[in-house]
């Protein structure tokens, strides 16, 4: 047997153990100490981020050019964050919901319970190698799986980091960190898994579908696409270049929610090119290479496909890379042709492609021309464009008027549609992605007279009067006048 | 030349315009829908008796449209693929859910209740827009080519191996599932009960549309003292519910067809006949039966059996029980029955499955506020009521912001200096979120 399905195997029995879920149930005691095991291990997750703080930073700064700002309040202040919102929840969030009742199950107990998977496997990606992995995890840890991480292998200081410190503070058989590229990614998918969560490409997204679906495992699938930025002749343009400029340029372009490219009137092109200029220098300086806050680009492969992305194409700003440090200068293009390459894959770069569109039908239809997208943005002063252009697109989230930031609120659920992905977490959603949320009844076997009524031999309403064995071959009419299930809500209407 | 592309393009065109988005669009083809069902009831009922002897149940459909800063969108074009064993239920339920969430839909219901199959095919379209719905037809080799197709959401009931199936074509397209599975569902009979009362609910439910049911008690597991009083009360069940001639009553139905008639046939030969056991193949007769001394190897205790028989399984204690449970893959239902809820309680604690039930068969069913659906090989995915409404929308998340208050941006742009580092621990420490 390999290493990887030994691992695999281990957190199976470790999952199996019951040590996240108790041998009984609905004793206080029990209940309490259900709960603890995963507070722990999510408290413990905690103290390793804030005790080797310094160590994800460096991995962050060694993969992406990332400083202790962005490493911290891009990446693992959401962590955080969403451990502590995590840890207060749980007892509410684990326990049975109970659901309205019909008439006849008045006296019996009738609630949604919520159980672990089993073991999930996540699969992170490296553009926030940390946020990516980490923030799913928790969710996982909270409905109380067994886990396996694998983490990206392109953002290596990352992988390396979490494979030498993950098992230093949690459960080593329940939390096993596998790490490796594709022969080994390839291997791990044939494994059987209770839950498969992946963050990453639609490409790779097809990919391992197509391997949840031998072993019928249920996916979340965080993809990407290209996520439009439409900015309306009636709006504050200042504000608007600042914000767009920010989640543009943020991790040089490598954000799968960053605004991929701006549709505009050609009347303002210009105005937007200038102030998201100016915005930029302010941010980033007059040469953002010398600039801490700007990042560089993960891999010498993709520094290839973005530059080439630029040939061919109108530069008003930057333009212009280095190899050798994969650095790419922020770039902004105008009057760009929708059938060139920079318009047909996600840019996942510091380019800022502007496409002219003559109307907000226009710019709709454009949209709803390609994939359902992770992100769209609208900027507007006017509510009924927001409205329109909400109404009559789709796309994962939204934010109106800003960039990015739809994804940081707790209570919005996070995720895709078509190709930017399916099922989405962040908060609750995450425990519910995680959970199993089985149907429970209980009833007593007392008032056995109640079920008379629902017993064959019914009234005979046998239709014609035709005898039984009439239609030799065939079904037998069977008599009416018993309502029964399992139609839904039959039960309802007659008791 | 595909004439299945021409269909979901006209669907699709149809969609895009628009024309199912407006509340009274949806209103008013459920509307439709409940006119379908109150319009002909009879014919589907003679359809139903044909394709087995079921019954057409009424239904009562769910329409939320919630407005909030999650918006629920229609997805767009929805297919619904049903099986035989409650071909109207199982098609028109999610149909309403589709309906009611506003996307177009396209239903593929069984060939092999073939009665049913005529008249979603004939009358039905009668009812709804036919420029947003359509139903196709056809065997294993036509759904096959439909499940090409680029769709926005597959909803399938049927048997797990089909179900890999369909998930691994929907992975083709990135196109999410609901897979409403089966598998076999535990009946677990704790010694502190009484065996009549156990008797009537479990042959009730096992007998039920002739044991075509996916959510139907599968085998029952007790002690061999248990099973000595459990024999003698299931006989007198059966015989209340169907007389001493089980063949003869209008309330037993036939088996769908004769390839399942003679699957069944087979299984009669595992273990040892205690109650039952007869079959007529010229009338695809099962008679309700009870095994006992089977064994886990058996064909009978190997696949979801789908017909009237109900092997007994003999273990000694709920450990065991529980441990043979778990060994298993994870069934759509399951049962217990005790006087003692500690008992029920544990069982549901220490397994898992779809849905659960302590002593009772599926009556959870009837609550539209409990979702339906499997997990592991059971299923993925859920539905009936609101969860309906929810599986056939995207659950769009929505951000409004203003354009002011930009000075409370200021602390998220670079460059990121010392002073703006402390600024932002401290905000932060306020709980105020800048982001």
């Amino acid at each position: 047997m390999s290493k990887i399905s030994e691992v695999v195997k281990r957190a199976r029995a470790a999952f199996k153990s019951g040590r996240t879920r108790p041998l009984q149930y609905r004793l206080p005691q029990v209940e309490a100490a259900r709960l603890r095991y995963r507070l722990q291990q999510l408290e413990a997750l905690r103290r390793m981020i804030q005790e080797r703080e310094a160590d994800f930073v460096g991995a962050l700064a060694a993969d992406l050019h990332k400083n202790e700002w962005t490493a911290y309040y891009e990446e693992m202040v959401y962590v955080l964050e969403e451990i502590d919102y995590m840890i207060q929840k749980l007892p509410e969030w684990a326990a049975d919901e109970p659901v309205e009742k019909t008439p006849r199950t008045q006296h019996d107990e009738s609630y949604i319970h919520s159980e672990p998977l089993g073991v999930v496997l996540i699969m992170g990606t490296w553009n926030y190698p940390f946020n990516l992995t980490i923030q799913p995890m928790v969710g996982a840890i909270a409905a109380g799986n067994a886990v396996v991480l694998k983490p990206s292998e392109l953002s290596e200081n990352m992988a390396s980091l979490l494979a030498t410190v993950i098992p230093q503070y949690m459960d080593k058989d329940m939390y096993p960190v596998i790490n490796g590229g594709v022969p080994e990614t390839t291997e791990l998918l044939k494994e059987r898994f209770d839950h498969i969560f992946y963050t990453g490409s639609t490409g790779v997204g097809k990919i391992v579908m197509t391997a949840a679906a031998k072993h019928l495992t249920p996916v979340t699938l965080e993809l990407g696409g290209k996520s439009p930025c439409y900015v309306d002749k009636d709006c504050d343009l200042d504000v608007a270049c600042r914000r767009i400029a920010w989640g543009k340029f943020m991790n040089s372009g490598q954000t799968c929610v960053a605004p991929d490219y701006i549709l505009c009137d050609p009347s303002i092109q210009n105005q937007i090119v200038e102030k998201l200029k100016k915005s930029l220098k302010e941010f980033y300086g007059d040469d953002a290479k010398k600039s801490r806050d700007y990042g560089r680009i993960i891999s010498p492969r993709h520094f290839q496909r973005v530059m080439g992305l630029i040939e061919g194409q109108k530069v008003v700003h930057g333009g212009t890379g280095d190899a050798a440090s994969r650095y790419i200068a922020p770039t902004i293009l105008v009057d760009v042709d929708p059938q060139t390459q920079v318009m047909q894959e996600e840019i996942f770069g510091p380019v800022l492609p502007i496409v002219c569109v003559r109307s907000l039908d226009e710019a709709i239809q454009f949209i709803g021309q390609r994939e359902k997208p992770l992100a769209l943005y609208v900027f507007s002063n006017n509510d009924k464009v927001i409205k329109k252009m909400i109404a009559e697109t789709s796309s994962g989230g939204v934010t109106a008027n800003d960039v990015i930031v739809h994804i940081t609120v707790h209570s919005l659920p996070f995720g895709g549609v078509g190709h930017s992905g399916m099922g989405s977490y962040h908060g609750k959603k995450s425990f519910e992605t995680f959970s199993h949320r089985r149907s429970c009844l209980v009833r007593s076997l007392q008032n056995e007279d109640l079920n008379k009524a629902r017993y064959p031999p019914s009234p005979a309403k046998v239709r014609g009067g035709e005898r039984p064995g009439a239609l030799a071959g065939q079904g037998k009419p069977v008599a009416s006048g018993l309502t029964v299930p399992p139609c839904p809500s039959s039960q309802m209407t007659r008791h | 030349m595909d004439p299945v592309e021409d269909t979901l393009r006209r669907l699709r065109e149809a969609f895009n315009s628009g024309r199912t988005r407006p509340a009274e669009f949806r209103a008013a083809q459920l509307k439709s829908l409940g006119h379908f069902l109150q319009d002909n009831k009879q014919l589907l009922q003679d359809a139903l008796a044909q394709d087995g002897g079921l019954r057409v149940g009424e239904g009562r459909w769910a329409t939320q449209l919630d407005a909030a800063f999650i918006r629920k969108e229609p997805l767009g074009l929805v297919l619904i693929i049903a099986p035989w064993n409650y071909p109207l239920n199982l098609m028109l339920v999610p149909l309403v859910g589709a309906l009611s969430a506003g996307n177009c839909v396209v239903l593929k219901p069984s060939e092999i209740s073939k009665s049913t199959e005529k008249v979603l095919a004939e009358v039905l379209p009668r009812y709804l827009d036919p420029s947003c719905f359509a139903v196709v037809l056809g065997g294993p080799q036509e759904t096959g080519q439909l499940l090409e197709h680029k769709f926005d959401y597959i909803f399938f009931t049927g048997s797990p191996r089909v179900g890999k199936i369909v998930m691994a074509a929907a992975a083709k397209h990135l196109t999410p599932v609901t897979l409403e599975l089966g598998g076999k569902n535990p009946c677990y009979v704790d010694d502190d009960c009484d065996p009549q009362i156990v008797a009537n609910r479990v042959a009730f439910f096992r007998y039920f549309n002739t044991g075509q049911t996916c959510v139907a008690p599968d085998y029952v597991l007790c002690s061999p003292e248990m099973q000595e009083r459990l024999l003698p009360a299931l006989q007198s069940a059966i015989t209340r519910f169907f007389g001493d001639d089980p063949q003869s009553s209008p309330n037993l139905g036939r088996i769908i067809s004769q390839k399942q008639f003679q699957r069944l046939q087979g299984l009669l030969g595992c273990g040892r006949v205690a109650v039952g056991g007869q079959s007529d193949e010229s009338d695809r007769y099962i008679a309700p039966t009870v095994l006992v001394d089977v064994r886990e190897t058996e064909p009978v205790m190997q696949e979801e059996i789908f017909g009237p028989i109900l092997p007994i399984v003999n273990v000694r204690g709920l450990d065991e029980a529980v441990d043979f449970i778990n060994r298993r893959e994870k069934p759509l239902a399951l049962y217990a029955f005790s006087n003692s809820n500690q008992v029920v309680t544990q069982v549901l604690a220490r397994t898992s499955s779809g849905a659960f039930c302590g002593n009772d068969g599926f009556m959870h069913m009837t609550l539209t506020s409990l979702p339906f659906g499997g997990v592991g090989a059971s299923g993925m995915g859920r539905y009936h009521g609101k969860f309906s409404f929810d599986t056939f929308s995207h659950h769009r998340a929505c951000l409004l912001r203003c354009a002011g208050m930009e000075k409370v941006n200021d602390l998220r742009y670079p460059p990121y200096t010392d002073m703006k580092v402390q600024l932002l621990s401290w905000s932060l420490s306020q709980s105020c979120s800048l982001l």
